[in-house]
């Protein structure tokens, strides 16, 4: 579940006070040649937050990051990132900061201990004990050659490397693709502890239950701009509950209740989906027919995020096609409206 | 299913991905053969032109390093001899790189994994790269033939140039199978085939200087140690001399040998799996490593290394050869009066060593470019994003290469030239005369430095075509720049090259202008260079 964080920034509204916001970016565009990966993207991460940054491949979010990093240059619009411009303070702010890509790429005859060295040094300095303790905790063997690493041991190299230096922001880019189960529960083990220390991190992702894990917010983009932003409880009251209840009396009226959606009578009971907003309605209703068993499914992010890439899914199932990219190999599989 | 299932579809999809680089390996391989045979003719005009010229080949023990047992006097046997060892060469790179990338390579990205679940036989992969290695050597040995007939040499003696072709492409696809059991990287096995071919070379140079001249002068009777090579077996074949076709049993003998060990090599052992294994490296870092500086130059210290002993290899024997000027005036008397034309009452000697020094100079800027492309394969390969994210600036990085290079293009002609220095005085014992190719060394880094800056721009402007951009321009300066002259070019086009404008020492006067003009264009190209690319998307991906 959500990790609540008592954060000294309340509400959005904003006080101006740019330091309050880790990130925050206003109307980002960016093109190469006729495709437009970013249309007027805004995005706001605050200070002492974990940001889930969420889409399938090819939303934009690693374009993003890249431009958070001052790696590309934007067509329009404008971002800040620590307080300062992420292209012309770039390395200032690169001091401040930690990234590890989605895909690592390293130098095939360095040692993996030799590449977080290098990384960790060109940032801010090596904290030996920090390394040590991550190289531990990540159980990465430093002394191979990164040509002989497999995916999964190339990330945990840059994983250790950003967390071998203790600083502000750290910009996750699909950090934990081809880490194992138990390696991704040390991730957000670390990911957490830090944050916990008042950094901020902004994660993206496309697996859903590592975003719903950790994140205190989250943003959906979808072809380069953000559908939907906020807290997952935030989110939550905007969609539906699913119920499965048992009753000692056949259900009756329930399709005449506002709100209620795609009711299904069973023999003992029912099944139905209903408005965040009547669902005290629905349940009085409920008790006329005397409850022996009540399930509530409250929505998952899977839920939430399939609200917005429904008719690619559609179109995608017609063909017999799989999830669409939508949901990773963790996430839960929740009721799909 | 047998083994060799699915080894058909396999040679088709090797086909389909090396239809590009297969076919630029086949036409330029002869297009080569055509040049050295119509530049042979132009060196020697007549049969006495050429027998005087098989003499000094036979008799130079420089002549016999590099070019092989001279094989008498005929227009092939002598084409066959200059031009053989530089295109056995290409052919068993072009087979062997070719058996590699249908191979490990394959297995080192995963992509043989995913072929290996399909219904696909164990040797069917192997199979598939050893058809289009053997299949891409006899395409350039009929090739060889066809262009050689069509040159209107003999018969019989084309048909054995395309057989000693063949067999080399033969050999090394032979001993690529067996690296690419052995190596667990692409670049492991390919390094791997250039140590035989190394070997190889080093066998049969060692042969031939240790062999004697038949009797009449214009053949060389190898050592046995040249009997150990593959590119000696090619040589011993003797086109248009002897054309000893048993010869090439050896290479039939050595594939047989090759293959097998090879096909035995896979069916033990696992996939993705090697016979030589990495040893662990150091946990931590050396102080030395932690900068950006650190970096470019742990990246770039291979390459320096290999260079530097490269051109002093070459250099070394370059100068050694400078003595026997005047012994190659006697042979080559048309070659000799349109480089005196070049350099008007210069001594021979003095322009010999600039001329060959001034070619060599332009090879070895071959550094310069390959150094400063290793920017590129840092960005396209996607190492360079994570450098950047830390507190390096761009231009800080940028510089860390250019300097590096700079200082290694210095170091890279100096060593070249007082190599050839050494050479010369150990040839002559004339240290004062000798000291000139020191000189013509020297004079090339402004001009090589001009090249490098212009890598730069392509790289700063236009990333993803800078590796064509630059190597193009290296072929440029050494096509228009050093052969220009004798192609009668007019001279704009000469101009185009900044090594035309550096003063041809020692057989022209040291002038210090075009140097400061030339170094002034390097550092105002590199600055361009870093402004653009302060400002510039980084492109990853190639």
């Amino acid at each position: 579940m959500t990790v609540t964080i008592n954060s000294p920034i309340g509400d959005d509204a904003g006080r101006g006070a740019v330091m309050d916001m880790a990130i925050e970016t206003r109307g980002l565009v960016k093109r190469y040649g006729s495709t437009t990966a970013l249309d007027g993207l805004d995005l706001t991460v605050k200070t002492g937050e974990i940001h889930g940054f969420l889409g399938p491949n090819g939303a934009g979010k690693s374009t993003t990051v890249r431009i958070l990093l001052g790696l590309l240059r934007v067509d329009a619009g404008e971002a800040h990132l620590l307080g300062g411009d992420p292209w012309h303070d770039a390395v200032a702010l690169h001091r401040r900061l930690a990234y590890v890509p989605g895909d690592v790429n390293l130098w095939p005859t360095l040692t993996g201990g030799e590449a977080i060295d290098l990384l960790a040094s060109l940032r801010c300095g090596v904290d030996p004990r920090l390394r040590d303790e991550m190289i531990e905790r990540f159980q990465l063997d430093p002394r191979k050659r990164c040509s002989s690493y497999s995916k999964g041991n190339r990330q945990k190299v840059a994983i250790v490397a950003a967390f071998a230096s203790d600083v502000e922001l750290y910009l996750l880019d699909e950090p934990t693709s081809g880490l194992d189960p138990l390696m991704e529960t040390v991730f957000q083990d670390v990911v957490k502890e830090r944050v916990g220390q008042g950094r901020t991190a902004l994660l993206s992702s496309h697996i859903l239950a590592e975003a719903e894990a950790l994140c205190d917010r989250v943003s959906i983009i979808r072809e380069g701009q953000i559908v939907e932003t906020g807290t997952l409880d935030d989110m939550r009251h905007l969609t539906r509950t699913s119920i499965h209840v048992r009753t000692e009396r056949p259900l009756t009226g329930m399709s005449r209740l506002a709100g209620v959606h795609d009711f299904e009578a069973h023999h003992d009971g029912g099944a139905f989906e209903v408005d965040s907003e009547h669902l005290g309605a629905a349940l009085a209703h409920l008790t006329t027919f005397g409850v022996l068993d009540l399930e509530s499914t409250p929505p998952t992010l899977e839920d939430l995020f399939l609200r917005h890439y429904g008719d690619e899914l559609a179109a995608l199932s017609g063909n017999g096609g799989a999830n669409g990219g939508t949901s990773g190999s963790g996430a839960k599989r929740g009721r799909r409206r | 299913m047998s083994a060799w299932t699915g080894t058909s579809r396999l040679v088709r999809l090797a086909l389909r991905r090396d239809r590009i680089v297969l076919p630029i390996w086949l036409v330029s391989i002869c297009v080569l053969i055509l040049a050295v045979v119509s530049a042979e003719t132009g060196i020697y005009r007549d049969e006495e032109q050429r027998a005087s010229g098989a003499a000094f080949g036979a008799a130079n023990i420089v002549t016999r390093i590099f070019d092989g047992p001279a094989s008498g006097t005929s227009l092939g046997a002598m084409s066959i001899v200059e031009g053989y060892l530089v295109l056995a060469i290409f052919v068993a790179l072009m087979a062997g790189q070719a058996v590699v990338r249908h191979t490990r390579l394959e297995e080192e990205t995963g992509r043989a994994e995913l072929i290996g679940s399909s219904v696909v036989g164990r040797q069917a992969r192997l199979t598939a790269a050893l058809i289009v290695g053997v299949g891409a050597s006899l395409i350039v040995g009929v090739g060889a033939t066809v262009v050689l007939l069509a040159y209107g040499l003999p018969v019989g003696g084309s048909i054995a140039a395309g057989v000693s072709f063949t067999g080399v492409g033969v050999a090394f696809a032979a001993f690529a199978a067996v690296a690419a059991q052995l190596a667990v990287s692409q670049r492991g096995a390919n390094g791997l085939v250039g140590l035989a071919l190394g070997a190889s070379f080093l066998l049969r140079s060692v042969g031939d200087a240790l062999g004697h001249v038949a009797p009449g002068g214009v053949k060389l009777v190898s050592s046995w140690p040249s009997w150990l090579s593959p590119l000696g077996w090619g040589q011993q074949i003797r086109p248009y001399g002897e054309d000893h076709w048993d010869v090439a049993l050896l290479f039939v003998g050595l594939a047989v040998v090759g293959v097998g060990g090879a096909f035995g090599l896979a069916a033990r052992r696992d996939l993705g799996a090697g016979l030589l294994r990495d040893r662990p490296g150091p946990a931590t870092a050396t102080p030395g490593l932690l900068s950006s500086m650190g970096l470019a130059w742990r990246l770039q210290r291979t390459a320096l290394l290999a260079w530097t002993v490269g051109m002093i290899a070459v250099g070394v024997p370059f100068g050694a050869v400078g003595d026997s000027a005047n012994d190659f005036a006697d042979s080559a008397p048309e070659f000799v009066a349109t480089l005196e034309r070049m350099y008007p009452g210069a001594s021979l000697v003095d322009v010999f060593a600039a001329f060959m020094i001034g070619f060599l100079g332009v090879g070895a800027a071959g550094y310069t470019v390959q150094a400063l492309l290793r920017m590129r394969a840092e960005e396209a390969s996607g190492r360079l994003e994570p450098v950047l994210a830390t507190a390096v600036g761009r231009r800080s990085w940028l510089a860390g290469h250019s300097l590096i290079t700079a200082v290694g293009t210095c170091v890279v002609l100096g060593a070249m030239g007082l190599a050839a220095t050494l050479g010369y005085w150990i040839a002559s014992g004339d240290l004062g005369t000798g000291l000139g190719a020191t000189g013509a060394g020297l004079v090339q880094i402004p001009a090589a430095l001009a090249l490098g800056a212009f890598v730069l721009v392509a790289f700063a402007f236009t990333p993803r075509w800078a590796p064509t951009l630059a190597w193009a321009g290296l072929a440029t300066c050494l096509v228009v720049g050093q052969l220009g002259e004798m192609l009668e070019l007019p001279q704009w086009a000469l101009n185009v090259s900044p090594f035309t404008h550096a003063p041809a020492i020692p057989a022209e006067p040291f002038a210090a202008l075009p140097l400061f003009i030339l170094l002034v264009c390097a550092a105002g190209l590199a600055a361009v260079a870093g402004l653009r690319f302060r400002r510039r998307d980084l492109a990853i991906a190639a």
